[in-house]
């Protein structure tokens, strides 16, 4: 667990507001993300959830609101900056260079140097080899060309990467949005792991299914806001579905427990 | 014996340049007496030299899926800088020295209008490529200067020696092609520049969001362009004892068919710089070899245009073939 958070969440997001000309993106979201849990991020298209996390990722800038990480408060982060601060993404197109090898792709932005400048192609050889292997990801050569590797194992690679970056906060875009049956099943499986190994998870996704098995927590967003923050092991498809596309108040479990 | 096999699979279009390279030396050899003599392959490495360091820049810029129409106008203008500096009395180190910060100058502020505004790289560089070779006119009125072995002997020899000086059986343009060349290919594969640079071609938006600098390492690639245009100003400049404003034309062109003849895809993402070198060997050889057959000018353009279309063709076919082979 991260020293000295008095709340015990790793970020808060307080009152985040994002407007795209007169589209109100997001009006003024709360939300709270806890290290070891996963959190789903359901909601219709446009409802703001991409928005979000990629107010969370450095991505865009908001207009208004705080985030708050390890207790320091920031107006906006950039991508660099979420990265400092453990904030690591998994694009839905997962942000790979396909020209570039696998150990490439996996230390982007943070090489390791010798001598302040030589790349340590070496080191990252190895230890691509050994980051793959402890994530299940079959690849035997990290000189591959990502490029040259199936669906499955480029979005091992940006899973690998995300957590190369040494964050404690992982988010994912939509992982199962373009995989097989197969490829959906292992990612699925290493979402619930690093729930499990203390990582805070936030997961969009529009698969109902797969929310309420790897989840512990699903916040519902409707036309920017947050409608719903509901306990997973408390909640069934058919009340998150009345939620994503109906009219019932809000109902905040948080609030009602503590 | 497979590990060789894949290494030669990533070396495709040097390997393949190479074996070319080899083949056109073979058969001009025995065409011509006087193809393979020292005086002759001095020639050659003499005239590929000023390729070289011009292409390994080029090549540079073309990984991150940008161009450099400028460095045949930065030639011109470097020269006339270093021309200017001596004509009025700085010393010859000093002198070379101005004339490669103008052309690193240059590289940089097509690096700085690229990245700041996010501006296509051929306009950008179309239009410095004219503000140069306007500024070499104007400093120099349009009229070549010359001479500085008759104004300041001594200084005129310590600078005329960088174009036509002697080191042993060499001369200073091939040693400078050859440090140059060195440097270009430790920066590609072995640093953190050269990665982000192939990388920048491949997905750039990728480098932004993992928190890379893409701009910072853009201004630094374009002026490594620059720069090693501005090398290549001294040389020609110092080989010709002239400087003169109209130097390097279509220079640019000259590169940027090299470092495609090499491998390096236009989109970017891929490239080397053995192969660049390699092809500037090959252009050289051939450039020569047809000369001294005596083919008329007109065929070697031909020849030279069709070996260069062939090239790319074949290396763009077999990268297509080895992306859906794998994906199958």
């Amino acid at each position: 667990m991260s020293k000295g958070l008095s709340n015990g969440y790793i970020i808060s997001l307080k009152n985040i507001t994002k407007n795209y000309g007169n589209i109100r993106a997001l009006q003024g979201v709360n939300l709270d993300i806890r290290l070891g849990e996963v959190l789903a991020l359901v909601g219709d298209n446009g409802a703001g959830k991409s928005t979000l996390i990629k107010v969370l990722s450095g991505a865009i800038n908001p207009d208004h609101g705080e985030i708050i990480v390890d207790n320091n408060v920031y107006g906006k982060l950039n991508p660099a900056l979420a990265i400092k601060l453990g904030i690591s993404t998994v694009y839905q197109d997962l942000g790979l260079v396909d020209t570039r090898n696998v150990a490439a792709n996996l230390f982007l932005g943070r090489e390791p140097v010798k001598f302040g400048f030589w790349l340590d192609k070496k080191l990252m050889a190895k230890k691509s080899g050994q980051l793959l292997k402890s994530l299940n990801v079959n690849i035997l050569d990290p000189n591959r060309m990502v490029g040259q590797l199936s669906g499955g194992q480029r979005q091992g690679i940006a899973v690998a990467r995300a957590i190369n970056q040494g964050g404690q906060v992982i988010i994912f875009d939509e992982p199962t949005a373009a995989m097989g049956v197969n490829e959906s099943r292992q990612i699925l499986d290493l979402i619930k792991d690093l729930g499990q190994q203390g990582y805070a998870v936030i997961v969009v996704s529009h698969n109902l299914n797969h929310v309420l098995e790897i989840s512990e927590r699903i916040c519902v967003m409707k036309q920017g806001n947050l409608v719903a923050d509901l306990v997973t092991a408390e909640t069934n498809p058919s009340e998150i579905a009345h939620y994503i596309t109906g009219v019932q108040g809000f109902k905040n479990l948080q609030e009602i427990s503590s | 014996m497979k590990k060789i096999i894949d290494k030669s699979q990533d070396y495709f279009s040097q390997i393949l340049l190479g074996i070319t390279l080899l083949l056109a030396i073979i058969l001009l050899s025995s065409l011509s007496p006087h193809f393979f003599t020292w005086g002759n392959i001095r020639n050659i490495l003499d005239q590929s030299a000023l390729l070289v360091i011009m292409g390994v820049g080029m090549t540079l810029v073309i990984c991150t899926a940008g161009i450099d129409l400028s460095i045949g106008a930065v030639v011109a203008l470097s020269g006339v800088c270093m021309a200017v500096a001596m004509h009025s009395g700085i010393p010859v180190e000093i002198a070379i020295l101005i004339g490669l910060t103008a052309g690193t100058l240059v590289g940089l502020m097509n690096g700085f209008i690229i990245s700041a505004f996010n501006i296509n790289p051929f306009i950008v560089t179309l239009g410095t490529m004219s503000v140069t070779r306007g500024i070499a006119l104007i400093i120099t009125a349009g009229i070549p200067i010359y001479g500085f072995g008759a104004a300041f002997s001594w200084l005129g020899k310590a600078f005329t020696w960088w174009g036509s000086g002697h080191i042993g059986p060499v001369n200073p343009p091939m040693l400078i092609g050859l440090g140059i060349a060195l440097l270009g290919a430790i920066i590609l594969n072995y640093t953190k520049l050269g990665s982000y640079a192939l990388a920048l071609g491949g997905n750039e938006e990728a480098l932004h969001r993992s928190g890379i600098a893409t701009k910072n390492y853009k201004v630094i690639i374009y002026g490594i362009c620059g720069f090693t245009a501005a090398l290549a100003g001294l040389v020609v400049t110092a080989r010709l004892n002239t400087a003169e404003p109209l130097a390097g034309y279509m220079f640019e062109l000259d590169a940027i068919a090299a470092v495609v003849l090499g491998g390096t895809d236009m989109k970017g993402g891929r490239g080397s710089i053995s192969g660049t070198v390699i092809a500037c060997l090959l252009l050289g050889v051939l450039r020569n070899g047809l000369t001294i057959m005596s083919i008329p000018s007109y065929y070697q353009q031909l020849a030279i245009g069709l070996i260069i279309l062939i090239a790319v063709i074949t290396s763009e076919l077999r990268f297509r073939n080895t992306l859906s082979r794998s994906n199958a």
